[in-house]
């Protein structure tokens, strides 16, 4: 009823190409942005931004990242968190250590650092693949955290490890308290979402996924299978990169290797599963389903134990979780391998047709 | 010299644990062609498990083991019933993703279950070396990993025999090189999996005693399934030989590295290690030591 594409007629290549070719969406996308820049800064409280929100946008960050290599390029990455860390580390140093150096420019210079950093550890995947792939990419993972803190130049010899970043500041405006920081970090990821899209939409995105349906067919057809492996590799990289540092600027507040463990590698694997691998929306859908959950699940079990008047005992909420992550995953692989993208698709469909049956 | 062989021997026993945590993967791999990444939560599940039992009803040790035993066969077939045969047919990287999923259920339920406390795990051995070969060859190897490496080999005979003289062994293989045609000769592929899992859970039960007897069982124990996996690397996922070999060459490595480059680069090298070894060692043969080649065609 509301969502017909009925009589928008395509009349140049341009409208045929657009990322939202329904005016429907176009609208829903715009209502979003307001919503995201104007509205949530008015409503929400310092709570919600810092422990929710700026979280959230972080980690779709580092999801998009992930998924373009895993979703699109099809190369099973458990290494996030180390690419995230070296972004993290990387823009702090260039913050530090450059006079004068611009934010923004340490965030780009510390995602291209991961890029490099991606491209290197990227290279036994023009070997080896599959299961041998996602162990070397644990390689990254172990390795890059323990010279991050073994290398006291990286942490411009601090002796306790953790360093506190440096202000978010722009051309002599301060993001300091929590609504400032919301608009900057969403600044970055919605620039950046773009461009990500775009690159997807475009030659190289194609190329990815030629070469994630079978290698072997990509090269035949003529893409140049160490180039397309490898730029998954740097832009993945480059994401996770500005997506740690990010998180060590505007989250934590100090950059700490040890933050960068195995454990977020799999939460962002996780986000990617349980909102759609390849797929954009997907990315987001699933940062915030995993940011959302331990938080949801934590009030529910807490505030559940306390209305049958029941202590919990320490350390059964967060076991609790690690079964319902578990069992969620296992759920959504069984049930809806594509995730909640996928969903939202299926929503999307019956929409067009509502209220009729078909 | 004599330091340098207590360093090796020390780095081979070590690996032999390594390679006891290897075969669990490898045997689910050869009869499913799953990379399970469950299989050290499977380990720190049955270590638990183990001294929970104990712990709870003051049960002999081999009460103990062969109540934990059945939990792990239960486990096995719950897995495979409730997690592997929806996803027949799925591709391989969706079932690693489920055994994830799997890994932290595992995990979450053990310590419902039993706490998070660190439990010691007494099997009657001591981790002190042998007189014996002290006093002949002025060596310290410790009676410990003796025993372990003795069970390692035992254990791999016992596979060993079992997949290639036993009616059940044949039809692992065949299960092994092709779903469907065992599938077309009459092969029960649904009991074939429920068997592997349970193998499986009997490798994860052995290696979660002696590991949990030696570093006592805490949630670090399901790291052990991280060390296992340069091992797996190296020897190649289809093959039991491998992950013995592959697990002695990762232990005697990263125990050398440790002593001889640890003390340049400040030490804790042998987090990582291994899997910079096991890299390399990638980029020489693709499909570890003793992998099958894969061939693709379009």
């Amino acid at each position: 009823m509301f969502y017909r594409e009925a009589g928008q007629f395509k009349t140049s290549y341009a409208t045929d190409q657009q990322i939202f070719p329904i005016r429907q969406d176009r609208i829903a996308m715009a209502v979003l942005l307001a919503v995201a820049f104007v509205a949530v800064p008015l409503a929400a409280s310092p709570y919600w931004l810092t422990a929710i929100l700026i979280p959230f946008l972080t980690f779709s960050l580092a999801a998009i990242g992930l998924n373009i290599l895993t979703g699109y390029a099809g190369q099973l990455s458990l290494g996030s968190a180390a690419f995230m860390a070296v972004g993290a580390v990387a823009a702090y140093n260039f913050e530090a250590r450059v006079p004068g150096m611009p934010l923004l420019g340490s965030f780009v210079l510390g995602g291209l650092t991961a890029a490099g950093v991606g491209v290197l550890f990227g290279l036994p995947s023009l070997r080896i693949k599959g299961f041998y792939l996602a162990v070397a990419t644990l390689a990254a993972q172990f390795f890059i955290p323990w010279l991050l803190v073994k290398v006291s130049w990286f942490s411009n010899d601090s002796t306790s490890g953790a360093i506190s970043t440096q202000p978010l500041e722009i051309a002599g405006w301060l993001a300091d308290t929590p609504t400032e920081k919301y608009l900057l970090v969403l600044t970055i990821v919605a620039v950046m979402a773009l461009v990500a899209k775009n690159l997807i939409r475009s030659a190289t995105g194609r190329a990815w996924m030629a070469v994630r349906d079978m290698d072997v067919a990509a090269e035949v057809i003529g893409i140049r299978i160490v180039r397309t492996k490898l730029t998954a590799f740097a832009v993945s990289s480059f994401y996770c990169g500005v997506a740690g540092a990010l998180y060590a600027f505007a989250n934590l507040g100090s950059v700490q290797p040890e933050d960068f463990n195995l454990d977020l590698s799999f939460r962002i694997l996780f986000m990617i599963i349980v909102g759609g691998v390849g797929s954009m929306a997907g990315s987001f859908l699933g940062a915030a389903f995993i940011t959302l959950l331990p938080i949801a699940l934590d009030l529910l079990l807490t505030d559940g134990a306390a209305a049958i008047g029941l202590a919990l005992p320490p350390g059964v909420a967060s076991m609790a979780q690690l079964v319902v992550f578990g069992a969620l995953i296992i759920f959504f692989l069984i049930v809806e391998p594509h995730g909640l993208a996928r969903l939202w698709q299926i929503g999307k469909e019956k929409a067009r047709l509502w209220p009729f049956p078909y | 010299m004599s330091f340098f062989l207590e360093v090796l021997i020390g780095g081979l026993l070590a690996g032999v644990m390594y390679s006891l945590v290897a075969l669990g993967f490898v045997l689910i791999y050869k009869a499913s062609g799953v990379f399970n990444f469950a299989q050290g939560a499977m380990v720190f599940f049955a270590a638990l498990t183990f001294t929970g039992l104990q712990e709870a009803w003051q049960l002999p040790l081999w009460l103990a083991f062969v109540l934990t035993l059945g939990v792990m066969v239960g486990v096995g077939i719950a897995t495979e019933r409730v997690v592997l045969r929806p996803l027949v047919n799925q591709p391989q990287i969706t079932l690693f993703m489920a055994t994830i999923g799997l890994a932290f259920f595992i995990e979450g339920v053990a310590q419902l279950v039993w706490g998070t406390n660190i439990r010691r795990l007494d099997l009657g051995l001591q981790d002190e070396p042998i007189e014996a070969v002290m006093e002949r060859f002025n060596l310290l190897v410790s009676k410990f990993d003796l025993v372990a490496a003795l069970v390692a080999g035992a254990l791999v005979t016992v596979l060993a025999v079992f997949f290639n003289k036993t009616r059940i062994g044949r039809a692992l293989r065949a299960v092994a090189d092709d779903h469907q045609a065992a599938l077309a000769v009459g092969i029960p592929l649904k009991q074939i999996w429920a068997i592997v899992w349970s193998v499986a859970g009997f490798v994860a039960l052995v290696a979660g005693l002696l590991w949990g007897a030696r570093n006592g069982v805490q949630f670090a124990l399901t790291f052990v399934a991280l060390k296992a996996l340069p091992v797996l690397i190296l020897g190649g996922f289809e093959s039991i030989l491998g992950a013995i070999v592959g697990g002695l060459i990762i232990g005697a490595a990263e125990k050398l590295a440790e002593v001889y480059l640890g003390q340049y680069v400040g030490g804790g090298i042998e987090g990582w290690f291994a899997y910079a070894l096991a890299l390399l060692f990638l980029l020489i043969r693709p499909e570890g030591l003793f992998g099958e080649r894969h061939i693709d065609r379009v």
